[in-house]
């Protein structure tokens, strides 16, 4: 970090803005006290999944996409076999759809876990890192590591990996666990459900700026339950629609100096995905258990302070665990475990909801299911417009703060949201410039 | 305290899905830490303790003029450098650019290519600098990063398969799919460390470790036809998470439509 400048016109650089998944950067510009600009940059390499997947088959976009985010390859997988299903027409049967809804907690207990404990919990007690905050706090930080080891377990026996699951295929899965299994995994989740609570009552006692944004939230929604693998797409503005709707009323932008594209709907503002959308879109339809918790931790039925999003990331963490628990107790194996997906030419669409929010995919095939254009909406592109929107409230909000302590802030701003970098493209350095 | 070696993680073009590997080590995660000092680990800590390094782990290809010249830094600041994952040590599933034309890929996926500075090729991180170890693997397998740091710890060699998945698979009593099943697998050429995971799951291997020490490539590929695996089937298995692999990318070619 490297400040300069007076409080009316400051300059900070901060090289390094770490525990977010990738890199980037942040510049902030101060000028005669007023704030002048706000940008996130990403400068992930480009690794160009859009290009390399032409000319592929129609069954490979689960294995090939989950390479874009090592956080969370369930959501590139789940996203991936719904368009590919979408465009050949195939819809999977009940049974698959709940063992896929189940893999997919593990991924949100594994992920909601290390985000809670490890990369955001450290903010609020000024710490560098979960190592030193397990210094401060090591039942909290042990707390973290459990729950997010159950998440992995559950990947590793569904998936049968917890990084880049193989047992992911378009039209199902290559093999249904047996019951012995998934029966082995209830007591893990249920005890897993035990420690979400208490992190929710942990989080609720952490000390929150009082920022309020008036986001624009969109979030997959079902009407029998929590949106995580499938639903239509949602807005606090009243947009409903099918995944390949949704995607032809967004539009991505390519600015200078970043090799992420920033998602927007045509003739909207920017919008926000992620636990806070989904909370504020699909609250009633979360259990009674959940709700209650919530509630106790005083989130009402909407938060639009982007740093409680911590308190509704162990909200879902405890709802992941819960529901876990549910599918776990109902399973039964089943065969085949995948159905057929003849290719046919077609354009598909799917979405599901990445722990950080929605992610959505589109393909176009040709009638032998070679991949003719692909399409990829990670949540962070499109979130991207929207915490540098919350960037300019917390700076403008803090002016008379010093420049460390801004820095600080604006950081733990970006953290709020879990952005993934690797996803969008992938980030990591903040500067403040008040010159 | 001061006598603890430095450890430091560093990213290139990749997924973070390999040092995320390190943070799933629930179990270890927290003696790790005790046993090694943590200088520079940005997914991690933001705390940043400057170089040398003892222990560098390296994730990620080398796809940028800027990347090439920061592999560079890194080497000088480090005393052993050790590549974790297929992107490190074969380019990734990012090197199929190098089949193709980059200018293309980068107008398809951006709007102003002009932004965009990048190089033709991904290439692995030997291809630049000295590499003191590599782990292989889309993902590595994180009890491998645990036996290599401390085998490189203790001054002694970490013991790592060189082996083929097909003997990892019969240790782990998994039915062959491909004699069972005829269904294509690349478990006789790919190396072990994964644990035969997809044979496990009724599915061929898809190589994601790369080649073994010893393949023959040639005779799996006669093999693939007679089980009814087209010639693009065949390419495309051999080009996807390490085809940059020298055999690997050589027999792709073999077969390339
Ligand atoms: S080797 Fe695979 S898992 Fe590792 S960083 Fe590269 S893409 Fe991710």
């Amino acid at each position: 970090m490297t400040p300069s400048g007076d409080s009316a016109n400051r300059a900070i650089d901060v090289h390094g803005l770490a525990r977010v998944e990738g890199e980037g950067s942040l510049h902030v510009a101060v000028r005669d006290g007023v704030l002048e600009r706000v940008e996130l940059e990403i400068f992930e390499p480009p690794r160009f999944f859009e290009a390399f997947l032409v000319g592929r088959g129609h069954e490979e976009p689960p294995d090939i996409t989950a390479r874009i985010c090592g956080i969370c390859p369930v959501a590139y997988q789940m996203s991936a076999c719904a368009a590919i299903e979408d465009a050949c027409g195939v819809q999977v049967p009940a049974e698959v759809g709940r063992l896929r809804r189940l893999l997919y907690c593990g991924e949100w207990i594994q992920s909601h876990a290390l985000h809670i404990y490890l990369l955001h919990a450290p903010d609020f007690f000024g710490c560098r890192d979960a190592v030193e905050l397990a210094g401060l706090n090591p039942a909290a930080v042990e707390r973290g590591l459990r729950i997010k080891k159950v998440g992995n377990q559950l990947m590793e026996v569904v998936g049968g990996r917890a990084i880049h699951p193989v047992n992911v295929r378009i039209g199902g899965f290559y093999r249904a666990p047996s019951r012995e299994e998934i029966t082995a995994l209830i007591e893990p989740l249920k005890k897993a459900r035990e420690e979400s609570l208490e992190t929710i009552r942990f989080v609720a006692t952490f000390d929150f700026p009082d920022i309020e944004a008036d986001y624009r939230f969109v979030a997959l929604s079902h009407p029998d339950h929590y949106a995580i693998e499938a639903g239509r797409i949602m807005s606090s503005d009243g947009i409903d629609a099918t995944p390949m709707e949704f995607a032809a009323i967004s539009v991505e932008e390519h600015v200078q100096r970043s090799s992420a594209l920033h998602a927007r709907l045509r003739g909207r503002d920017p919008y926000l995905t992620g636990p806070l959308a989904r909370y504020a879109l699909n609250q009633a339809t979360l259990p009674q258990t959940a709700r209650d918790a919530a509630a106790e931790a005083g989130l009402g039925p909407v938060c639009r302070n982007p740093f409680k999003s911590v308190i509704v990331r162990a909200v879902e963490l405890y709802f992941a665990c819960d529901e876990a628990v549910r599918l776990a107790e109902e399973y039964e194996p089943f065969e085949p475990a995948a159905v057929p997906v003849p290719p046919q030419a077609g354009t598909g669409a799917g979405a599901t909801e990445a722990p950080r929010g929605m992610l959505l995919q589109r393909y176009e095939l040709s009638a032998d299911g070679t991949i003719k254009s692909a399409r990829i909406m990670p949540p962070t592109s499109q979130n991207q417009l929207s915490i540098e929107s919350d960037i300019r409230q917390v700076v403008e909000a803090g002016l008379d703060l010093s420049d460390a302590e801004l820095t600080a802030r604006c950081e733990l701003a970006v953290r709020n949201h879990d952005p993934c970098i690797s996803c969008a493209a992938h980030f990591l350095d903040v500067s403040i410039d008040r010159s | 305290m001061t006598m603890r070696p430095t450890l430091a993680v560093w990213k290139f073009a990749s997924c973070d899905g390999c040092q995320l590997g390190i943070l799933d080590l629930e179990d270890e995660l927290l003696s790790l830490v005790g046993a090694v000092q943590i200088a520079s680990f940005t997914e991690m800590t933001s705390a940043v303790i400057d170089g040398p390094y003892d222990v560098s782990l390296v994730e990620g290809s080398i796809t940028t003029p800027d990347d090439a010249d920061r592999i560079l830094a890194v080497r000088e600041a480090s005393g052993l450098l050790v590549t974790i994952g297929a992107c490190a040590t074969a380019g990734g599933i990012q090197a199929l650019r190098n089949y193709a034309d980059v200018g293309e890929y980068t107008s398809t996926v951006y709007a102003h290519p002009e932004y965009i500075t990048t190089l033709a090729e991904s290439s692995p991180i030997s291809s630049y600098v000295k590499v003191d170890f590599e782990l292989r693997g889309c993902p590595i397998n994180r009890y491998q990063i645990v036996e290599v740091v401390t085998a490189l710890l203790a001054g002694r060699r970490p013991v790592i398969p060189g082996y083929s998945v097909c003997e990892e698979c019969k240790m782990a009593g998994n039915l062959c799919v491909l004699v069972a099943h005829g269904t294509a697998c690349l478990g006789p050429v790919t190396r072990a460390g994964c644990g035969a995971l997809c044979p496990a799951v009724n599915r061929g291997c898809y190589g994601c470790f790369g080649p073994a020490d010893t393949t023959n490539t040639a005779s799996l590929a006669r093999r693939l036809t007679e089980l009814g695996t087209s010639e693009r089937g065949i390419s495309r298995l051999f080009r996807t998470f390490n085809s940059a692999a020298t055999e690997f990318s050589k027999e792709s070619l073999e077969h390339d439509a």
